[in-house]
């Protein structure tokens, strides 16, 4: 199974080369070998005596991840669509894509994607899955934004990819959380401990963000909006992609969970509250498309509404029909994007206003979208295998499961209601599809291309998936006990037997599949009277405007906010940080009543002392309010005079004498560096910004005295001082115990400060004599 | 940097110049028992040293004391590493010290310690590195 998953991405290496290599065939006919190869691998595990199969490989045992694969009846189901559908898509590809378009990387990420979507319903391991789930996105941002040049696929691309991280992101904190309260990263594992997360405290949180992952990829509502933008893509891949895979994936985390979450009430609710709503919601939107991929798109989410409304429902005959919706979606939804991209390929054409007539033209695609259609409708014909599921969908609202939570009791009431509508819904845009594109008035003048039956090549893969629908319609049991059975005991936990029949006599189901047929009839035929409505609901109101207005808000509150504090001005910057200084120094000292005054450890203060510090104060408070800066530096000067004569006074001979040249040298600079300034523009400031300087500055000294005095009157250990004393001549062989300290004891710091001037004056030597031409001739 | 005929300035450089060097000499000697060391007494050489540019001008004492300070903070600053790595060869941990009295013909009883060594790094870097600075500095011309 490993060989299987990688199989493609392995092949992906040798694109580049195989498509320069021969250069007159296509390369999608290499690509085409790895999809069908894994297909008829998966093909012959289905059967009567199916048994799960666990593989592990190890990738980082030591945090307890794995390549662990795990094949049981939903992960067959979707490893066969995706290998299944894959190489569909690819042979389609052959003949859509032209060989001037970049076709090797077309197929690198085209297979990429599909290791990645093997991953992610084949892995055990919750980070795996998360990984690939990540490598899906990827992906699939790389396929919509493959026509990059268009500033429409470069949107498109860059919406799905936001929405699905960030489902994406919140899942994986839900998978920690998982990992956190189960101890093992094993989903099977996870499973047989449903109970322990079902009572543990994070389990809200848990629940929430792993569905939030399932509901953007699957483009539940309100996150569907990037399911329309994405169909900036080639048809291809939105056959493959947007119908019947990667929006599938919600769909497969979901049932994954299922055994744990189900065992909540509120999934009930939410699951299939969100599920409905989507379908009547899309179904909706759907009939006031335009372009028939825009159609296509809004009927992939309102389909994928109504998978997930059943998952939600749990109830043994929900599950079956969402198993078997899944694979019938898969069948009719992929046919009917590769017949619209037939269309647009030989029209020219995308736009449903402009295409009409069309069944005299292309009768082998008419034909053909005829089946796909009318099965997505669930239109009661035998030999269309989406009326089954949709009859399963109506026998399954009307058999909810008992709930003790009120607005579950309400929804239950309200969901075979909504049931009804959306699907009279999806039976117009259905039939809008069809009837728009292939009958009525041929509009030829309006086309771009004059349209013609397309090659045979292409319409090989919606052919074999339109056989599917007629087969799977004519003989529904054939796919039930061999292989849909399996996928739903995966889910419900038990075995599920179910007949599958066309005929069940005059019951409910029935009733309201002939209400959706005549409602839906009726609906489609007065379309254009009706369509009004749209400008009332939703009128302006749309999800891709919030989408946009949350985006385009992000964007300029940040740099609103950046602008605000990063504004340039260094005088700004040192309030912030001196205040922040001053805020958790402040608040650690009140936290922790740092304060401390002991005054037994003070000595006396002499004349000479109280003399000098006088003369210092003076002089630095003099330094503030001179207006001459000259003045300024020499009142300085005298500070730093002051300062060595204190050294003198408490017997620092050594400082004294060092900050003596210093002080000289500094003055000394300082003069030349004003001398050579030019005349400077006086900086006025306003009264509030004085009022924050001086409030700032006392603030600050106030800090660093009680902080000094704090430090003084708490001594939690004796000095060191006495060892150096009592140590300076016996090991250092000096009396000068300052000078012993610097260049024996503590050598070190002397050696780094002696490097530290050193790079000085390199830096000063490198500044005046290497300094840019062009700026010293200013 | 010379102007008029500042004579009285220069016949005292001369002098005073003397007198700093041998201050400073003292002082970086000194530095092991007395106040000093060789970071004062880098800092008095250079001291001097500014003394004479003052007094006799750029070129004039480019040709008397003809060393870029550049190199010498670089002579500097290899000998203090090299006292540190010294310590290695005796099979003692980096900057190790160690000092000894020895008879010397003239002096007497001296002591000696490997610390002046370094001493003469940390001497020597300053000197370089204030020169360094101070002439570059009066050197630019723009």
């Amino acid at each position: 199974m490993l060989f299987a998953v990688f199989l493609p991405v392995l092949l992906a290496i040798f694109i580049p080369y195989l498509s320069k290599w021969k250069e007159n065939i296509h390369t999608g006919f290499f690509v085409l070998l790895a999809p069908l190869a894994i297909f008829i691998y998966f093909i012959f595990s289905i059967g009567n005596g199916f048994d799960p199969v666990w593989q592990k490989y190890q990738w980082i045992p030591s945090l307890n991840i794995g390549f662990d694969f795990y094949l049981d009846g939903l992960s067959l189901l979707f490893v066969l669509l995706i290998s299944g559908i894959g190489t569909l898509v690819t042979l389609y590809s052959i003949y859509y894509l032209d060989k001037s378009e970049r076709l090797d990387q077309f197929y690198v990420y085209l297979l990429l994607f599909m290791t990645a979507m093997f991953g992610v319903v084949l892995s055990d391991n919750v980070y795996v899955l998360y990984t690939f789930w990540e490598l899906t996105s990827i992906s699939s941002f790389l396929l919509i934004g493959y026509w990059n040049h268009r500033e429409g696929s470069r949107y498109g691309a860059m919406k799905s990819m936001l929405i699905t991280v960030f489902g994406g992101l919140s899942m994986l904190g839900g998978f920690i959380l998982l990992h956190l309260v189960t101890g093992t990263t094993s989903i099977q594992e996870m499973i047989a401990q449903a109970d322990v997360i079902l009572q543990s405290d994070y389990f809200a949180a848990i629940f929430a963000f792993v569905l939030l992952g399932a509901f953007t990829k699957s483009a539940q509502f309100p996150f569907h909006i990037w399911l329309p933008d994405a169909m900036e893509a080639p048809t291809p891949v939105s056959a493959y992609l947007h119908s019947a895979t990667m929006v599938k994936a919600g769909i497969f985390l979901v049932a994954r969970f299922t055994p744990i979450f189900s065992g909540d009430e509120w999934f009930f609710v939410i699951v299939s509250g969100v599920g409905i709503l989507t379908l009547c919601w899309a179904s909706y939107m759907a009939v006031r498309q335009t372009d028939l991929k825009g159609i296509l798109a809004f009927s992939t989410v309102s389909q994928l509404g109504m998978i997930m409304a059943m998952l939600g429902f749990g109830t043994k005959t929900a599950i079956y029909a969402a198993v078997f919706h899944i694979l019938n979606h898969a069948t009719f939804k992929g046919s009917l994007f590769m017949v619209a991209g037939i269309v647009d390929h030989e029209s020219g054409t995308r736009d449903i206003r402009k295409l009409g007539g069309l069944a005299t033209l292309m009768p082998i695609s008419a034909t053909l979208a005829f089946f796909g259609t009318f099965s997505m409708a669930g239109v009661p014909l035998p030999f269309l295998n989406g009326f089954y599921s949709k009859e399963k969908f109506f026998t399954a609202a009307t058999e909810l499961p008992e709930t003790s939570i009120w607005l579950a009791e309400l929804l239950q009431q309200a969901i075979p209601y909504l049931a009804v509508f959306g699907s009279i819904f999806t039976f117009v845009y259905s039939m809008y599809f069809v009837f728009g594109t292939f009958t009525g008035h041929k509009q030829l003048e309006k086309l771009p291309a004059k349209p013609h039956e397309a090659p045979i090549g292409m319409l090989l893969s919606p052919m074999i998936l339109v056989l599917g629908v007629v087969v799977i319609g004519l003989f529904p049991n054939m796919v039930n006990s061999t292989f849909l059975a399996h996928t739903a005991e995966a889910i419900y936990g038990k075995p599920v037997e179910t007949h599958i029949k066309f005929w069940h006599g005059w019951i409910t189901p029935l009733f309201m599949s002939i209400a959706v047929v005549v409602f839906g009839a009726i609906l489609a035929y007065t379309r254009k009277g009706w369509q009004g409505i749209y400008t009332f609901l939703p009128g302006k109101l749309s999800f891709n405007k919030a989408y946009d207005f949350i985006v385009d808000q992000l964007e300029k509150s940040s740099a609103r906010i950046t602008n605000r504090y990063m504004n340039g001005s260094l005088r700004r910057y040192m309030v912030l940080i001196l205040t922040a200084i001053l805020i958790g120094a402040f608040s650690t000292l009140w936290i922790t009543d740092g304060f401390a005054l002991d005054t037994s450890d003070i000595a006396s203060v002499t004349i000479h002392e109280v003399v000098v510090a006088v003369a210092m104060a003076i002089a630095a408070i003099s330094t503030i309010f001179t207006r001459n800066k000259i003045a300024a530096i020499l009142i300085l000067g005298v500070v730093g005079y002051g300062l060595s004569l204190l050294f003198v006074l408490y017997r620092a001979p050594d400082l004294a004498l060092t900050q003596l040249v210093v002080e000289t040298i500094t003055v000394a600079l300082f003069l030349l560096c004003f001398y050579h300034l030019p005349n400077l523009r006086e900086q006025t400031e306003l009264a509030s910004q004085k009022f924050t300087n001086v409030a700032i500055s006392v603030g600050f000294g106030v800090l660093m005295t009680t902080v000094a005095i704090s430090a003084h009157s708490t001594k939690g250990f004796e000095t060191i001082s006495d060892y150096f004393l009592e140590k300076s001549y016996k090991l250092g062989g000096g009396d000068n115990v300052v000078n012993v300290i610097l260049v024996d004891m503590r050598g070190l710091d002397t050696l780094f400060e002696i490097v530290v001037l050193g790079i000085a004056a390199l830096g000063i030597y490198a500044l005046i004599k290497l300094r840019n031409k062009k700026g010293a001739e200013k | 940097m010379t102007r008029s005929n500042d004579l009285i300035l220069r016949t005292m450089t001369v002098l005073i110049a003397f007198i700093l060097f041998g201050f400073s000499i003292y002082l970086f000697f000194a530095g092991h028992n007395k106040p000093g060391g060789g970071f004062i007494g880098g800092l008095m050489t250079s001291a001097a040293i500014v003394l004479m540019y003052m007094a006799y001008g750029m070129e004039a004492i480019n040709k008397v004391i003809p060393i870029n300070y550049r190199v010498l903070t670089a002579i500097g600053l290899t000998i203090a590493v090299a006292t540190g790595i010294g310590s290695f060869i005796f099979g003692e941990p980096f900057l190790s010290q160690t000092f000894d009295y020895f008879h010397f013909p003239i002096f007497g009883e001296l002591e000696l310690a490997t610390a002046l060594l370094f001493d003469l790094g940390v001497y020597l870097t300053v000197i370089g590195v204030t020169l360094t600075i101070i002439l570059t500095i009066s050197n630019d011309r723009s």
